[in-house]
């Protein structure tokens, strides 16, 4: 158990115990948003930021009065932001936010229909992010010559996208997130696109360092049940990933011995 | 004076600071950044920051997100 025990994630030289970073959005409450990110195990958890006249409840607690950044590393992201002139607004926002915080998730997004990463406006925010002391984790594109880029420019960490944000269909394109894995020398995350427990699994056995995810467990019937779900599927698909898979084999090879038979 | 918040004219005392803003606004003590004319303000210069008839500003606030 030692290497599991030892087998952290490191972002912007912080270590982590948990590969699951999760969203707050969707959720039906603060209470549902608390219960499930609780579950999750999750240590990363990322917010919006938005002006205080949209989508407040006065009657509702603040989201860092119940998700505190005292007991987590909040992310804040640049979600909605479709120029790399509004990410980079949002990110200095976000920093004064909260207090001087420099982690942040940038996203610039291609369009609404399908929130595809925008990558020249994308690779345009990290320019000036980095020079203005961020580390910055990027929502991108599965391309793998996008990702060389982005760590050449800096980021703390590649997050190609699954498939699309919300859609729930999986990896689609597991050999590019390989390929971008392998000259990697900064973490690599699934965002976006995860839909139930085998997806993350399917990621961790891949070697993702970790995943992101909000619909997969905030759209879920039971999203506490899901999140627990989630938490054991990233443990379980990193163990299985470290553990070494067997190789596949065209043919039945017998787990029981032949010497003895009768 | 007004002045113009999230999209918003809003009328406000001459000689106003962000801190009576936040005030109006029911903000006070609240986790929030404030832009003016495209300048982030920090929290430690909200008291001595006067506002002019015609300024522009961003108040944002963390919420629920992926």
């Amino acid at each position: 158990m030692s290497e599991q025990n030892n087998d952290q994630l490191i972002i912007a030289g912080k270590s982590y115990n948990s590969r699951l970073l999760v969203g707050t959005g969707k959720y039906k409450d603060m209470a549902e948003t608390e219960a499930a990110i609780a579950a999750s195990g999750a240590e990363i958890v990322t917010v919006a930021v938005r002006r205080t006249n949209i989508g407040q409840n006065p009657d509702e607690p603040n989201l860092l009065d119940v998700i505190s950044p005292d007991k987590y590393t909040i992310l804040p992201n640049t979600a909605g932001c479709y120029t790399a002139e509004d990410a980079v607004r949002t990110c200095r926002l976000a920093r004064e936010l909260l207090g001087g915080h420099n982690l942040v998730k940038l996203e610039v997004l291609g369009d609404q229909k399908t929130l595809y990463p925008d990558m020249s406006e994308t690779l345009k925010a990290t320019e000036i992010l980095v020079k203005d002391g961020f580390d910055v984790m990027v929502y991108c594109s599965d391309d793998p010559i996008a990702a060389q880029k982005l760590e050449a420019m800096g980021v703390c960490a590649i997050m190609p996208l699954g498939s699309l944000i919300g859609s729930g269909l999986g990896i689609l394109n597991p050999h590019n997130i390989r390929i971008i894995m392998e000259s990697a020398n900064i973490p690599v995350l699934v965002d976006a696109g995860v839909g139930t427990a085998s997806d993350a699994a399917i990621a961790m056995e891949m070697g993702c360092e970790a995943v992101l995810m909000n619909t997969a467990i905030a759209a879920a019937k039971n999203p506490v049940l899901m999140a627990s779900a989630m938490c054991k599927a990233i443990e379980a698909g990193r163990e299985a990933y470290l553990a070494g898979r067997m190789p596949r084999k065209k043919y039945a090879s017998a787990s029981s011995p032949m010497d003895g038979l009768i | 004076m007004q002045i113009e918040v999230n999209g918003d004219s809003i009328e406000l005392a001459d000689g106003a600071t962000l801190v009576d803003l936040l005030t109006q606004m029911e903000l006070t003590n609240m986790r929030v950044a404030i832009e003016l004319n495209l300048e982030i303000i920090p929290r430690s210069e909200h008291g001595q920051t006067a506002l002019k008839s015609g300024d522009k500003l961003e108040v944002v606030h963390a919420i629920g997100g992926g």
